[in-house]
């Protein structure tokens, strides 16, 4: 039967099964009233209540981002589907891939000002790789399939699906998602051979490489990861990964420079500001990578490997493009190297690592835990110690916690860490680790968070109890806007305006008047027993680790400068770059 | 070359002819802070329901492809060309000029009109409503004569352009 009549909702849902999907996060409202009756009818799809809708869209983000799979949303209209707009926009910068169906007034209503109506696709529309107002039953069906087409395919984004409330009782045909192909949007994902052919010599020839990894490695998927792998094995050149891409490659391998950028290693930048070919692998030379533009890797061949070909030349003028998917591009170019009996200068090499050994004995991420006050940084690299052997999914708010989590936590694996890097939303990890603990409920889920940070969504901590979700809220609790004070401190003379957190909850109560447990930990002895007794109770347990109020981020690219002008922790004051007029105001 | 030299392009997008491309297309401009320094659309084929949408636009080097590739993106779009890069093109613009005024002025207004291929579409006693064709140069020359006449209203269009030849987008 490839042509069934059906009411719009019942298409809606049919088109959800069809597509696999096996979860949604939502939250009803009058305008959804028919699409949640048909969910209350059928079996196959869970929903997931959330306590506001923007924890909807972060949740999905987390299922998406640790299985690779679309995160399905069902929000009503009006408020609904405003409040959904942070986590669209978080996912169209971060490409993951979200299916949001909003609903909305009927037909007749809309444009009348109607109670709960909002211009969503108007709204939606620079917060989204795209969406669609479907006007007619007859129109849903291939709208929905379309839309996960668009969503999961190319550079991954969200999508929006406006559903009138009339449409959804209104009857329509059904056709199932084979039949459905797509006029105009067609993205390049096989790299034009030529090119990587070009791109393999540039490599092979290179006495001063660096790899450099995003993001769109994660969203090419486990196949990607595996062949960059080999490919930087194969080459033995050093690589480092932008937040986005953290895991893609084994971070403790010894190959891996860890993180770029702003707080990046002292090892990764300087390698990439004296590097001499430069192999981009799915990241896009943002700011927070770049420093100053004009003194980006001043002397290096860019070879960038992008599905999205406005990433190309956009920030950075790059010396070789490739536009194609991450996979399908290296797996032609191991091919090639393999093929052409690829060697690198062996000796050009050996003085490249020599070089990169000198950058990385100032042991760029030492700090020192001194007294009885913590160190946010032993807290991490603790937490680190006691659960790199767990099936070990990590997810962070956004801020200092957010930094050094990306710094003291190590990913082998691609999928395992879930953060907002783009938009750099507080009160993503939380949400996010509900979704990355319903698919994969066993494993152990760590939110790494600040304590103002966790207070932005912290009423999905009720979710978390409705699923009995044993999700591990870990608080770097500094009482501060960490970053922002850190700012206020380098850059505004220490004017701390507004960034202490005055009349903070107490954290343990609050987790038990949500029914999670909760512990607290103010003193560096107690902090081994305190993530053992987290990581052994069964269920959410929330960890209020009170840390060293005053510690700043380090290594830093101040903003304005240069990879090659780091500040870091051990330098006296004073003996770091001064940060221009021109690079304060920079964000 | 001079990174920062800012060119004028015309740019030629074929989209679906459907709700909200228009919005899109001038939202990702806006969004994106690119200038629009005309805009023209209307469709162009029943059939495949496409409209045409004619930008022209500022910007360097780097902008420039920037601005294409960024259209690219959109869902709706199927065919874009930089007809300022991709060879030689025509282009044209139409514009209504409305002159207030009486005796010899018309007289000079007619004059005028005559030279710049100008029709005359409507008049009464005391106006005349020119249609003239051209380049924009053309056309900006023609109000700017028209303007010392009385007092005037412009209505332009905007450009159209194709490409020269046999040659599609």
């Amino acid at each position: 039967m490839a042509n069934q009549e059906m009411t719009g909702a019942e298409i809606v849902i049919k088109s959800l099964i069809d597509q696999g999907v096996e979860v949604i996060f939502g939250y009803p409202g009058g305008a959804v009233l028919p699409l949640y009756d048909e969910l209350f009818k059928q079996n196959s799809i869970r929903h997931i209540l959330v306590r506001q809708e923007g924890g909807a869209v972060h949740a999905a983000e987390g299922y998406a981002r640790s299985t690779g799979k679309p995160g399905v949303v069902l929000v009503t209209s009006g408020p609904g589907a405003t409040n959904a707009v942070t986590g669209l926009a978080d996912a169209l910068l971060d490409s993951i891939p979200i299916i949001c169906l909003t609903g909305q007034v009927a037909t007749h209503l809309i444009g009348n000002d109607a109670f709960q109506e909002a211009d969503t696709v108007g709204i939606t529309r620079p917060v989204t790789k795209h969406n669609y107002l479907v006007k007619s039953a007859n129109d849903l069906a291939r709208t929905m399939h379309e839309a996960f087409y668009v969503a999961t395919t190319g550079r991954p984004g969200p999508v929006v699906i406006d559903l009138p409330k009339d449409v959804q009782f209104e009857a329509g045909t059904y056709i199932p998602p084979s039949l459905v192909q797509h006029k105009s949007y067609k993205p390049q994902i096989k790299g034009n051979l030529k090119a990587i052919k070009e791109a393999v010599k540039l490599i092979a020839g290179a006495k001063k490489p660096i790899f450099y990894s995003g993001g769109g490695v994660i969203n090419s998927g486990p196949k990607a990861a595996k062949i960059l792998t080999q490919l930087v094995r194969m080459t033995g050149y050093p690589i480092t990964s932008t937040l986005m891409g953290l895991g893609a490659f084994p971070a403790s391998d010894k190959q891996s420079l860890g993180m770029l950028g702003m707080h990046g290693t002292y090892e990764a930048n300087n390698a990439m500001h004296d590097c001499d070919v430069m192999i981009c692998v799915g990241a896009r030379f943002d700011d927070r990578i770049t420093g100053r533009l004009d003194a980006f890797s001043p002397n290096s061949k860019k070879i960038h490997i992008d599905i999205d070909p406005s990433s190309i030349n956009k920030n950075i003028r790059v010396d070789l493009p490739i536009v194609g998917d991450v996979a399908h591009v290296l797996e032609d170019m191991v091919k090639v190297w393999k093929s052409e009996v690829c060697v690198p200068d062996a000796a050009a090499l050996e003085s490249w690592w020599s070089e990169i050994a000198a950058w990385r004995s100032r042991d760029c991420l030492k700090f020192k835990q001194e007294g009885s006050v913590i160190k946010p940084q032993y807290a991490l690299s603790r937490l680190q110690e006691l659960t790199k052997d767990h099936d070990r999914y990590i997810t962070t708010e956004v801020g200092q916690h957010q930094m050094w989590a990306a710094q003291y936590l190590t990913f082998d694996e691609p999928n395992r860490w879930m953060t907002s890097g783009g938009l750099g939303t507080m009160g993503y990890g939380l949400p996010a680790a509900v979704g990355a603990q319903i698919a994969h409920p066993d494993a152990l889920v760590i939110d790494v968070a600040g304590e103002a940070s966790i207070m932005m969504n912290i009423q999905e901590m009720s979710t978390i109890l409705q699923y009995r979700l044993p999700v591990k809220i870990f608080i770097l609790n500094n009482q501060y806007m960490g970053m922002v004070r850190q700012w206020q401190e380098l850059m505004h003379g220490s004017r701390y305006s507004e960034s202490y957190m005055e009349s903070l909850p107490d954290f343990v109560k609050l987790a038990e008047a949500f029914g999670a447990k909760g512990l607290r930990c103010d003193h560096v002895d107690n902090v081994d027993d305190c993530i053992k007794e987290m990581i052994e109770t069964p269920g959410a347990v929330l960890v209020d680790m009170l840390v060293d109020q005053t510690e700043n981020v380090f290594p830093m690219v101040p903003s304005g400068a240069a990879h090659n002008q780091m500040l870091l922790a051990d330098d006296k004051e004073g003996e770091g770059p001064e940060v221009s007029s021109k690079g304060r105001a920079l964000v | 070359m001079d990174d920062n030299e800012i060119h004028r392009h015309t740019i030629a997008v074929l989209v679906d002819n459907e709700f909200g491309v228009l919005a899109r297309v001038v939202g990702l401009f806006s969004g994106r802070g690119y200038n629009i320094e005309s805009l023209t659309v209307a469709k162009v084929d029943d059939a495949e329901n496409w409209s045409r949408i004619t930008i022209v636009t500022t910007g360097n080097d780097m902008v420039i492809p920037q601005i294409k590739a960024q259209l690219e993106r959109l869902v709706p779009v199927h065919k874009i060309a930089d007809l300022t890069v991709e060879g030689p093109s025509v282009e044209r613009e139409m514009a209504l000029v409305k002159v207030e005024c009486k005796g010899e002025k018309r007289v000079e207004a007619l004059r005028m009109a005559d030279i710049f291929r100008a029709r005359a579409i409507d008049t009464t006693e005391t106006s005349f409503v020119f249609e003239v064709t051209g380049v924009r140069d053309k056309v900006k020359a023609f109000v700017n004569l028209m303007e010392p006449l009385g007092r005037i209203e412009v209505c332009r269009t905007g450009i159209v352009a194709v490409k020269r030849g046999s040659d599609t987008i």
